[in-house]
Parts: structure tokens; sequence; C-alpha cells
């Protein structure tokens, strides 16, 4: 994986997937290490994003490396008006890796081309995540014990969300079951089912919550957003469907695991918090092995 | 007695293309940059046609084009005909097809991709040809036929 992007998590293989993940598990068990000592990478957030960043350079400082870049393209010559294809020309320049996230679409794959140095997207727009996706294959390894034959239930926003288009497209390489669960506003983009249908795999369409809960292996939990719907009396009616409570728990698997990309505002009850179910606060602490994974291995130190 | 005279007429060396419609003719012009050439070009546009209703025609002497520079106009001329003329005869007829992969011609339908943004030559792949679906190489997001437009 050596300089390579990662800019689309299709730009990975299924074993380099597993090689990601499994490298994450040797990080968790060892989480100092020096071995980034001497080399500068770039962290560029032209948009704000507290998890994500943080997450790089608590990895990055972790094993020893040094983080250059900035938080706010306020204080930067993109206010000034400087191009990202001016920005990133420069920054490869002093760093040995870019990691980037930015509001407009594309601009990853535009810095991945113009870059002398790997980038790694840390999110553009409403594209792509790839970090992310491979962190909640990470969770779902590490609770699961596998990644192959899992009944994945999706909820919510499963038009415009992202992490779940992404996970979709990763999992679909290790033959999961899908259960898309959301209000019909805000259903799974045909674009998707159609690549399921080509695939061969299997899915399963629903608006109750509740329905199919006891087969879950995983239920990855999205938010279902106000502004997404055209008719707000709509928003009120379904609102309260996809949320998760407590008692909804009751008689699911007992591996089952409950994943949300965070940041939560009401979609999963507090009192599920304390159930054993709840994993989301764990996900976002693997973030930073998976993160360790991906440098050091577009890095070619492991 | 039936009139013979042709609306354009014939040309000795080079390439016709034919069946253009009407509202893509300057389009086509631009995507060949045309525009550019110092050769004798014939343009004819909203001439009678039993299939289009009214097509354009363009005539070029002495130009003879490679199959991946005509293609492009596939986008927006889909059923557009070549012939080749050699000393006035018709040696080779050509229909386009659309290319697999469009640079540089089309501009992405979304407002907040990197291209339409910066100043960054678009790219795309077809995902579809029989109606035309191009997906973004930066955003990934697909512009439908409908949706094209020509830069």
């Amino acid at each position: 994986m050596k300089n390579k992007n990662l800019v689309s998590i299709t730009d990975f293989t299924r074993e380099e997937y597993l090689r990601i993940l499994e490298l994450a598990a040797e990080f968790e068990a060892k989480p100092r290490q020096d071995i980034l000592n001497g080399y500068v990478i770039s962290t560029l957030f032209f948009e704000p994003s507290t998890r994500t960043r943080l997450s790089f350079e608590t990895a990055i400082n972790g094993l020893g490396g040094r983080v250059v870049g900035f938080s706010d393209s306020g204080a930067t010559s993109a206010s000034k008006g400087e191009t990202l294809h001016d920005t990133i020309k420069m920054v490869s320049n002093y760093a040995d890796l870019i990691v980037m996230r930015h509001p407009l679409e594309g601009s990853a794959r535009l810095a991945s081309e113009v870059s002398s140095v790997p980038v790694v997207n840390a999110g553009d727009g409403a594209n792509q995540h790839p970090t992310q996706t491979l962190l909640d294959m990470y969770s779902i390894m590490k609770t699961q014990g596998t990644l192959e034959n899992l009944k994945i239930f999706m909820v919510g926003d499963l038009k415009y969300g992202r992490t779940v288009h992404s996970l979709l497209q990763a999992m679909s390489k290790f033959n999961p079951t899908f259960y898309f669960i959301s209000p019909d506003e805000l259903k799974m983009p045909p674009t998707y089912k159609l690549y399921l249908d080509k695939t061969g795999l299997n899915y399963i369409e629903g608006k109750d919550l509740t329905e199919f809960l006891p087969e879950a292996d995983i239920i990855y939990m999205t938010r279902v957003q106000q502004e997404r719907f055209t008719d707000p009396i709509e928003y009120e009616r379904v609102k309260n469907a996809y949320i998760l409570r407590r008692e909804m728990l009751e008689g699911t698997k007992e591996t089952m695991k409950v994943l949300h990309p965070l940041p939560r505002v009401n979609e999963i009850h507090t009192d599920v918090d304390a159930s054993p179910h709840a994993y989301y606060f764990d996900q976002a602490r693997n973030g930073v092995y998976v993160r360790m994974a991906i440098l050091t291995s577009i890095l070619g130190i492991k | 007695m039936k009139d013979k005279r042709l609306s354009v007429s014939a040309i000795k060396e080079g390439t016709v293309i034919d069946h253009i419609p009407a509202s893509a003719l300057f389009k086509v012009v631009s995507i060949l940059n045309l525009d550019k050439l110092d050769t004798m070009i014939t343009i004819g546009n909203s001439l009678g046609s039993s299939k289009l209703g009214k097509k354009g025609i363009i005539k070029l002497s002495k130009v003879f084009f490679k199959d991946d520079e005509i293609n492009k106009i596939a986008l927006v001329a889909p059923c557009a005909k070549l012939n080749i003329i050699r000393d006035y005869d018709v040696v080779e007829k050509r229909v386009v097809e659309i290319p697999d992969e469009i640079i540089g011609i089309a501009k992405c339908v979304n407002p907040i991709c990197i291209t339409n943004n910066e100043k960054v030559t678009t790219r795309f792949e077809v995902v579809s040809k029989s109606e035309v679906k191009l997906k973004c190489h930066y955003c990934e997001k697909i512009t439908d036929q409908d949706n094209i437009v020509i830069i």
C-alpha cells in the first residue's frame, strides 16, 4: 500500500481492508511506538471537525510523528483566495503525507492528483470518508470476530448518509445481508440497490425499526435530519419512529452491537448508553488504531 | 422539374458530418474546436431532414478525424453520421460512438463538486451509454442525459 492514496473506500481491495484491520489490532495491543519519529504529516482541515482531526493527530502523536496543519481555513491563504491546487502543491513540499478534509466534493481526488506525497481523505463534503468506513469495519470485526455473512441493519437517513453508502460498498465484499430501515423520503438510493442486485447480495427494505431486530448482528444508526424533509408534517410524523430505545433491544442477539458514526443528537436514546449492546463510544476510540494502521501502511513503515 | 441543387455544395476531399440536431450544431463546432481551423469549412443549419426535422451539417475540406476526436460529439449529437470524401466520392461512412471516458467537454451537475469551484478539467466515466449517464471522476456523482451541459 506504500504511496497509495486513500481517497475513496473503493480505492482499496478486500485484502487491503483486511490488512489495515489486522494492523489496527496490532496498534491497539501496542499503541505507543516511536515508528513515525522523523516524519511530518500535514493535517489540512478546511472545515471544522472534532473527532476526525483529534483522532488523526492522536494517532500521529502516539507513534512519535510531527503534525503541521490547520483546523480552520479562515486562518490560511485559502481565505486570501489561494486555490486548493496551489495549497496542496506547496504543502506537499513540506510533509510526508497529507490528511485533508474539505467541504467540496471531489477535492480529495484533485489533491491526490496534484500532490507529490500520498493523500488521505478525511472527508470531502458528502462524498467519501474512507477512514470512518475502515474504523466501522474494525468495530464490526472486533465485536463479531468476523466480517463474513453478517446481518447488518442500516437505520435512519439512508439517502444522504455517506457513511452508510461507503460501509455498504466495503462490506459487500464479505457476503452480508443488509436491512435498510428508513422513512420513505430517505430510502437507500437505487444506485446502491442496483449494485447489490448485480453483486448478488440480499437486502430487505422496511420502515419499521423493531420488526426484524432479533436477527441483527450490527445496527448502524444515523440521524434523520429535519432539513432533509420537504414536508415538515411528514418529519413530525416519522421522527420518533427512528429513535432507538433500550426496551427495543430486548430479544436481540447477545453479541449484537449498536454503532453510530457520531455526533449523536437524539436518534439513540441515552438509556441505550448503559446497555451492553452500545458500542458507539468504543467505536470512536477504534478510530485512532485504524488511522495508525492507514498512515503507517501508506508511508511504507508497516 | 426536381431541383437537384444541394443546399450546401460538395467538397473534394474531407469529412462531412451529417445528421447533427440543429440545436447542437454550434456545440459540435465548439467541441471540435472548428473555430481554430484555417481550412475551408461550410456550415449549414436548420436544413430540412425527414429524420430530425431540422438538422445541421458541417463540411470540412481536407480534415479527417481520429475516432477518439470525433466521438466527443456523441454527447450532443448521438446520431451524427460521418462521410469521408475522396475526390468528391463518399469512400467511407461512419457513425459516432460515445466513448468510455469524457474529458473536458461536459460540466458536472453537482454544484459543490470541486470542478465547479476551481479550475479543473472535468473527467467522467461513462457508466451508461443507451441513456447517457456520466460518473464524475472527482465527486463520484452521476450526471444524466437531461442534465448534461457542454462547457
